[in-house]
């Protein structure tokens, strides 16, 4: 199958590749520039296990081709933190208990960047409505609501150092 | 409960943040999809489109001539090594490949091993199967007339589909109660089929070495030593001995007993990586994990109780028919065909009782494996609790009231069943009251009066349940021969830390945090000093694996009591150094000390040091021990739920508006940890009593085969559980925990679907079969003529 050759910025760091017109996203980041992180649940939109942010706007990148991503700019869970210090949504994943087994984790805290991005002060039923696209089997969402209320406030009394807060 | 240990100590009952996030909030947990191996080759499976077809050829020469493919391996392959069949943990048999019939739809029919998974992908499309289709045999109810197909005619003996019958307790002596009972209530209640659905689906990669004939497999497991040990047996012949085996289950994106089970595509990687000596790596996608992964449940069920006119419950007879599938796949211990469905008499006093079950074989999908419950217990535990409200209701008696009247006593602890398990303890009348007095059950009542005479439809459902978990006591409980302990080994190096390995593996518990704060809680050693390891058969001391509920009971219990081989050990130590007899020290955790001379002491780290630098002449060197931990008997943890729903007369949706849960696990290890198991637990509650099924239609095609269709809940239709907590400490277990990872999973069900039929109670509806759809509930409105247009 002939190859195209993209150019996609991840985490700050530009690459070129040359990929299949048909690879998904989600096994470009995964296979391609071994970003792990990102992970896959199921194929059809509905988990969000594979949520990354594109151009700041959280995705589900196994139903997005790799060649579509040319040009853009992406943030996956291995860019979260920040000169070895947690995001506020890592840190309160980890204070709140908003993980088990981690692997909705990532996706569920690249939603909830997104979310808070757009909405600093949500209700918990805004919280909810906003992660309803990332399914969570381990926690019951109670800590992972717990957990994007932690980061709100946070960020809310620090904004000027969001994403850079505390030691990892 | 009282911490025994400081902060920085950090032993049981503090909710220390667990040690294991750091990696999974950073992208850095290694599930098996994540390790890539040089030369590796990947695998695509091609399966059945039908229920029950015979095959009567397979094609492979398009796909292999692809450029990329490797083999096409099919069970004719495997036949050539006998290992086209293998099997099953219930010593059933199952096909890894098939070689002339397949059995259910998805059913794996041939594998492609490729350089690359798209290649594989492209390779399935060019495999020309040519099938012969018959009829399915998919209704159980129907699966033992006598023109139905024998579908396992494979097996020896087999003049029908039935695959085996069990029954426990006293029939006659419960037959005679019943028939002198002044009421009896019958009830049929199906508790369907369904799956974990872990969001991480299964896979491994098997990595065989030809010059050293040496196999490391990682896998998506629950029980890696068991995993090495049924690859022995399965492929010793074809020369993979167990010493040459190595499982390694790196981080686990949940379980809940769907990575119990050998599933074919483990085998067919394994040999496919075997006979081409390179890593081939398979992982399932969502659809054949849904379709053909083990599922839960699946279990018609007759309830039937015997009691008096005012609500003494006097026996209790079930009948049930359990569907398997084409083969028994479920992962019960050996004696227990039905698991532990025997405790269905639930906290309440019986005279007698008696249950009996008859396994069919369907062309579905193999398993009856747990989600995320011990062995069949949230079927027993639905049963029960269900049947209960069914007789407060026939008897006119509030459900709170029955279940008062009825409860095992404390005072009875231990308590013998009618069916013989020996409840270790419970209050289940503390635990209850505390459950009514919170959610403020007498004003839910006057409520719920006021919105009945307005026409509105509000329940109120309890479900007060006893798990039974721990498996197992050695003289009861072994899988494939092996006995059901469970193993510690703790090794405290010189500058006084230390690691600790075990026979089970966490998928999400957080067992690098708990088990560590058992060992601090033992030697004083803190918690943030112990690095807990698990998953690798080559380092970890054998274990049956995590599920049950089992991992505190046996594993936890394990890690103690070696920990306590380390005290002992630590005051000869302690005693050499201090120039006294053992018998003038005491222990406070983290040091021995000189009675009443307290300022001569020796911390813990003193004495690890002095193991390795000081040791007393004649004594073992090094500071390790290692301990593998036979239960004398099963935990049984309990809890009372109480759950609020409001109904939609427009709509038949069922809002569940509050749900208390409070549970008693015993003695608690990290607060934090436990709270997060019971929001879990009771969202797999949820799900099952409200959204998820598996469905098959007439033909034996599956019709929720993605999440599109199978309705894994989302934080919206989750609620905000609320939770609490009793402790009765378990008199039997050395650190007096009972396990909680399931207890929410098996009490959650039957109290939303009571709270169901109590808003529809007045309206003659006694029972509705979970899951309680919204359409559902909307016709049971419309045929009572009080559905709002």
């Amino acid at each position: 199958m002939s190859k195209q050759t993209i150019t996609v910025t991840v985490n700050g760091e530009a690459y070129t590749e040359e990929v299949e017109p048909r690879m998904l996203l989600v096994h470009f980041i995964r296979e391609k520039l071994s970003l792990t992180g990102t992970h896959i649940g199921c194929d059809s939109t509905s988990c969000g296990a594979c949520t990354i942010l594109m151009d700041g706007k959280s995705i589900k990148s196994c139903t997005m081709f790799a060649v579509q991503a040319n040009g853009k700019h992406f943030t996956t869970i291995e860019g979260v933190a920040q000169n070895g210090q947690y995001h506020p949504l890592q840190e309160g994943f980890k204070e709140e208990h908003g993980l088990q087994c981690g692997f909705c984790t990532p996706g569920m805290i690249m939603r909830a960047i997104e979310l808070l991005d757009k909405n600093p002060n949500p209700t918990e039923e805004e919280i909810r409505w906003g992660i309803s696209g990332n399914l969570c089997r381990c926690t019951g969402y109670v800590n992972i609501v717990k957990a994007v209320q932690y980061a709100a406030k946070k960020m809310a009394e620090a904004p000027k150092e969001k994403g850079a807060l505390n030691e990892v | 409960m009282k911490c025994k240990t400081s902060a920085e100590v950090g032993g049981m009952g503090h909710s220390i943040k667990r040690k294991e996030d750091a990696r999974f909030l950073q992208g850095k947990g290694q599930y098996t999809d994540d390790f890539k191996f040089p030369g590796m080759l990947h695998m695509k499976i091609l399966r059945s489109p039908f229920a029950y077809a015979k095959i009567l050829s397979i094609d492979s020469s398009a796909a292999m001539e692809l450029e990329g493919v490797l083999a096409v391996v099919t069970g004719e392959t495997l036949k050539e090594y006998n290992l086209h069949w293998m099997p099953t943990l219930m010593s059933d048999t199952q096909m890894v490949l098939p070689t002339d019939t397949v059995m259910y739809q998805a059913q794996e029919v041939a594998a492609v091993i490729a350089t690359d998974p798209y290649i594989a992908a492209d390779a399935l499309e060019l495999i020309e199967v040519e099938y012969d289709p018959m009829d399915p045999v998919i209704n159980p109810h129907t699966a033992l007339e006598p023109d139905k197909p024998i579908l396992r005619p494979d097996k020896e003996g087999q003049t029908n589909n039935h695959i085996w019958h069990w029954e426990t307790g006293d029939r006659e002596a419960t037959n005679k109660i019943f028939d002198e009972a002044e009421v009896v209530v019958k009830q049929d209640i199906y508790i369907p089929r369904i799956h974990v659905a872990s969001i991480e689906t299964c896979g491994c990669i098997a990595n065989f070495d030809k010059i050293n004939e040496h196999l490391t497999v990682h896998m998506t497991t629950q029980a890696p030593h068991a995993i090495r040990t049924v690859l022995a047996l399965v492929a010793g012949h074809v020369g993979l001995s167990e010493e040459k085996i190595r499982v390694i289950s790196p981080d686990i994106g949940g379980g809940f007993g769907g990575k119990v089970p050998v599933y074919p595509g483990y085998v067919i990687a394994t040999a496919a990586s075997v006979l081409i000596g390179k890593p081939v790596k398979w992982i399932e996608d969502r659809s054949e994990n849904l379709q053909a992964d083990s599922f839960a449940r699946d279990y018609h069920m007759t309830g039937e109780i015997a009691a008096t006119k005012d609500g003494k419950m006097k026996a209790l007879r079930i009948k049930t028919l359990a569907d398997h599938g084409y083969t028994d796949a479920a992962a019960n211990p050996s004696k227990f065909p039905a698991g532990m469905f025997s405790v269905c008499t639930g906290s309440y006093e019986f005279e007698n009782a008696f249950t009996e079950m008859d396994a069919v074989y369907t062309n579905k999908a193999p398993g009856g494996v747990a989600y995320r419950c011990s062995f069949r217990v949230t079927e027993a535990v639905h049963a029960i609790e269900r049947m209960v409200d069914v007789l407060a209701q026939e008897v006119g008696m509030d459900p709170a009231e029955l279940r008062l009247k009825n409860f095992i006593q404390p005072e009875q602890m231990p308590y013998k069943t009618p069916l013989g398990w020996e409840y270790d303890s419970g209050d289940y009348p503390m635990t209850f009251k505390k459950a009514l007095d919170k959610i403020g059950y007498d004003e839910l009542r006057k409520e719920q009066a006021e919105k009945r005479a307005r026409g509105e439809f509000m329940g109120i459902g309890i479900s007060t349940f006893t798990e039974i978990v721990g498996a197992g006591p050695s003289k009861d409980f072994d899988i494939l021969g092996i006995k059901m302990f469970d193993s510690a080994e703790i090794r405290v190096h010189p500058t006084g830390k230390a690691i600790a390995r075990f026979g089970t593996k966490s998928q999400g518990q957080g067992h690098e945090t708990t088990y560590a704060q058992i060992i601090a809680e033992e030697l004083g050693l803190p918690a943030a000093h112990i690095q807990v390891e698990e998953g690798d058969t080559d380092t970890a001391p054998y274990g049956l694996g995590t599920y049950a509920s089992r991992s505190t009971p046996t594993a936890g219990a394990a890690a103690a009591m070696a920990a306590r081989k380390l005290r002992d050990k630590a005051r000869k130590i302690a005693a050499y150094l201090l120039e006294v007899s053992e018998e003038d020290l005491e222990w406070e955790p983290g040091k021995f000390f000189v009675k009443g001379a307290p300022e001569k002491s020796k911390t813990i780290q003193d004495i690890a040091f002095a193991a390795y630098t000081n040791h007393p002449q004649g004594m073992e060197a090094g500071f390790e021990a290692t301990h593998y931990y036979d239960p004398p008997n099963l935990t049984f943890p309990y809890g009372a739920y109480i759950c609020v729903v409001d109904i939609d007369k427009g709509t038949g949706e069922v809002k569940i508006r509050r749900f208390l849960a409070i549970d008693d696990c015993g003695n608690i290890i990290n607060p934090m940890i436990v709270e997060g198991q019971v929001h879990g637990g009771l969202t797999m509650g949820l799900a099952p009593a409200m959204y998820e099924e598996l469905i098959y239609d007439d033909e034996g095609n599956i019709l929720t085969g993605t999440f599109m269709d199978y309705l894994v809940p989302t934080a919206v239709e989750t609620p905000a559980w609320e939770t609490d907590k009793t402790i009765t400490p378990s008199p039997h277990h050395p650190i007096g925990a009972k396990g909680i990872g399931e207890s929410a999973t098996v009490g959650a069900p039957p109290a939303i679907a009571n709270a169901v039929v109590d808003a529809l109670a007045h309206l003659g509806v006694k029972h509705v079969d979970i899951p309680v759809t919204a359409p559902k509930v909307w016709q049971i409105l419309k045929e009572k003529g009080v559905a709002e247009a």
